[in-house]
């Protein structure tokens, strides 16, 4: 009986949607405003990014990159992620397995807090940090006293960027290691392993999709801050311009072609991380769709 | 602790531990040094730093840009995501996945690039600048990077809601005779409201703070297309302190109320879901 009607909804499988479907020609017309919209707000900007790049010619592209300005501000974007990525990556490591292992008071609060520099204009974020360290701040005359720079330094743009990448990676570990539990790191353990060759062999491999997503998430941000950087970078030629305010240093001296090239570097990191991005998450529903599909045995 | 559930993993203590210690040094220090400072403000200054006509006229324009480009994402966002989630069309994943741009291109680059398209010889001002639209160092251009920043808030919001709306009530609207635009009014639009708005909510918390993008394309003139962040950048470079921190402050409380908004919104939308 089950297999009879079974049969007959496999005969009429796609059925009649005329009821749910709009018209042709609504249908039509709404795509091509929503391409429109997307061809105006995706794509023009994006092409428009390496036109004007190359619009002198590949020469001047490659000369301007090779600016000696350039090249520190493109060094020091590349540091600073090197410090800021790897920092935050080991508090999203720590944080989700405290919260997502084990219960405590607190927990939503602490969760909470973590998202908190989100929902913080940049600026503001670049503000905290002077206020901090500044010459006028906290810190500042001791600092000032020992010769110690933050502010207008590196250090101070590392902190800001730290600051406003801060949620990514624990907030992309924090569900993935919730869904995986914890028998398996029980019976790692129960089998003689210790802390470390848990973590390392069971917790890890598990995350490792939902870890490697946090990270480019966090790297792309990273690279790419300009608010609060701006304001505790000190803008000083060769020493503390990131790529961002090296584009738009060059934009306000009306060398928008140099602009524009160490632009096209900042959009094709911007591309890599969409595919990466794009990569993993059709990973994910593929293993989704492999543990949804029933087991043929039985 | 002993009444507790036996949990056998190691390393609590560890992690918990390195985890606030690091949100105390890096967030929560910072972020009450801010507090601390404009706690030493009297009222009075404060308020007259925070009311000035100049910071007036910014606030203005922070928070009417950032709402008309809210409601523009709200629009086109909705589109986007019916179209995407509803149509077959060529290009669809390409555009699914390419919806997230704005998240992944640096807010500078959005501004130059953005200015530069709608500047008077650009590749769109060249047409729209002689109808009278100009798009760079102008209010609009400020909507113009505000749309573009928040995006990706609506369309993402709303994608895995239509997913799983569940087309037979659609086909028994249709089959009591209702037509399309009637069923799309009362019976799918309602259950879409919730996502809409926790979309408009977030892209209008994202543009109120938004700086990146907007220094690029508006120009920053004051009492005309100067964005609140900037001022409270100009205030520094001026070496004002306690100016900066006023604005701050009003920054902050607003984003405050408004996560505290999208908190229940989303509350409110999951409870709509079941």
């Amino acid at each position: 009986m089950a297999s009879a009607t079974k049969f007959r909804w496999r005969a009429d499988r796609r059925p009649s949607q005329r009821g749910t479907e709009e018209p042709r020609a609504v249908k039509w017309a709404l795509i091509v405003v929503a391409l429109a919209f997307c061809a105006v707000f995706l794509l023009l900007p994006l092409i428009n990014v390496f036109a004007q790049a190359l619009s002198k010619g590949w020469t001047y592209y490659w000369d301007s990159l090779a600016d000696p300005d350039s090249w520190a501000a493109i060094r020091l974007t590349l540091l600073v992620a090197g410090i800021s990525v790897p920092l935050n990556v080991l508090f999203g490591l720590a944080a989700a397995w405290a919260i997502a292992k084990f219960d405590f008071r607190g927990k939503s609060m602490l969760i909470t807090l973590i998202d908190l520099p989100f929902s913080v204009s940049p600026v503001v974020a670049g503000l905290m940090f002077v206020v901090l360290f500044g010459l006028q701040g906290f810190f500042g005359g001791w600092l000032d006293a020992h010769d110690i720079k933050i502010i207008f330094a590196v250090p101070g743009i590392v902190l800001a960027t730290v600051f406003v990448t801060f949620p990514f990676v624990a907030r992309e570990l924090i569900p993935v290691m919730q869904a995986t539990g914890t028998e398996q790191e029980q019976a790692a353990l129960t089998l003689g392993a210790n802390g470390w060759q848990t973590f390392w062999y069971v917790t890890l491999p598990s995350v490792k999709w939902g870890l490697l997503y946090g990270i480019i998430l966090c790297n792309a941000r990273a690279m790419g801050e300009f608010g609060a950087v701006s304001v505790v970078s000190g803008h000083i030629a060769g020493q503390t311009d990131t790529m961002p305010l090296r584009v738009e240093k060059l934009y306000n001296e009306y060398n928008a072609a140099a602009a524009f090239a160490l632009a096209s570097l900042l959009a094709l990191l911007a591309i890599l991380t969409l595919a990466i991005k794009t990569f993993l998450e059709w990973q994910q529903t593929r293993a989704y769709d492999r543990a949804q599909r029933p087991d043929p045995d039985k | 602790m002993a009444q507790k559930k036996f949990n056998a993993l190691p390393g609590f203590g560890l992690t918990l531990g390195f985890t606030l210690f690091y949100l105390t040094a890096l967030v929560l220090i910072p972020f009450a040094a801010l507090i601390i400072r404009s706690c030493e403000l009297s009222w009075a200054d404060f308020w007259r730093l925070a009311t000035s006509e100049r910071a007036l006229a910014s606030y203005r324009l922070t928070f009417g840009a950032s709402l008309a480009a809210a409601i523009a994402n709200a629009i086109f966002g909705t589109l986007l995501a019916w179209v995407l989630v509803r149509y077959e069309f060529p290009g669809r994943r390409l555009i699914d996945a390419m919806v997230d741009f704005p998240f992944a291109l640096p807010t500078a680059v959005a501004g130059l690039t953005l200015a530069d398209l709608f500047a008077a010889n650009g590749w769109l001002g060249k047409y729209l600048v002689p109808l009278g639209i100009k798009g760079a160092y102008t209010p609009l251009g400020v909507v113009i990077a505000l749309t573009f920043v928040g995006m990706p808030f609506v369309v993402r919001t709303l994608q895995p809601v239509l997913q799983n709306l569940e087309r037979e009530v659609e086909e028994a609207a249709a089959t009591l005779g209702a037509g399309r635009l009637r069923t799309f009014a009362t019976v799918i639009a309602p259950s879409l409201m919730p996502a809409v708005i926790t979309g408009f909510a977030l892209a209008f918390a994202r543009a109120i703070g938004e700086y990146g993008s907007i220094v690029f394309i508006s120009g920053n003139q004051p009492f005309k297309t100067e964005i609140a962040p900037y001022l409270i950048f100009i205030r520094l470079e001026e070496w004002d302190y306690t100016g900066a921190i006023s604005l701050a402050v009003v920054l902050l409380v607003f984003s405050f109320v408004l996560l505290g908004v999208i908190n229940l919104l989303e509350q409110w939308a999951s409870k709509f879901q079941q």
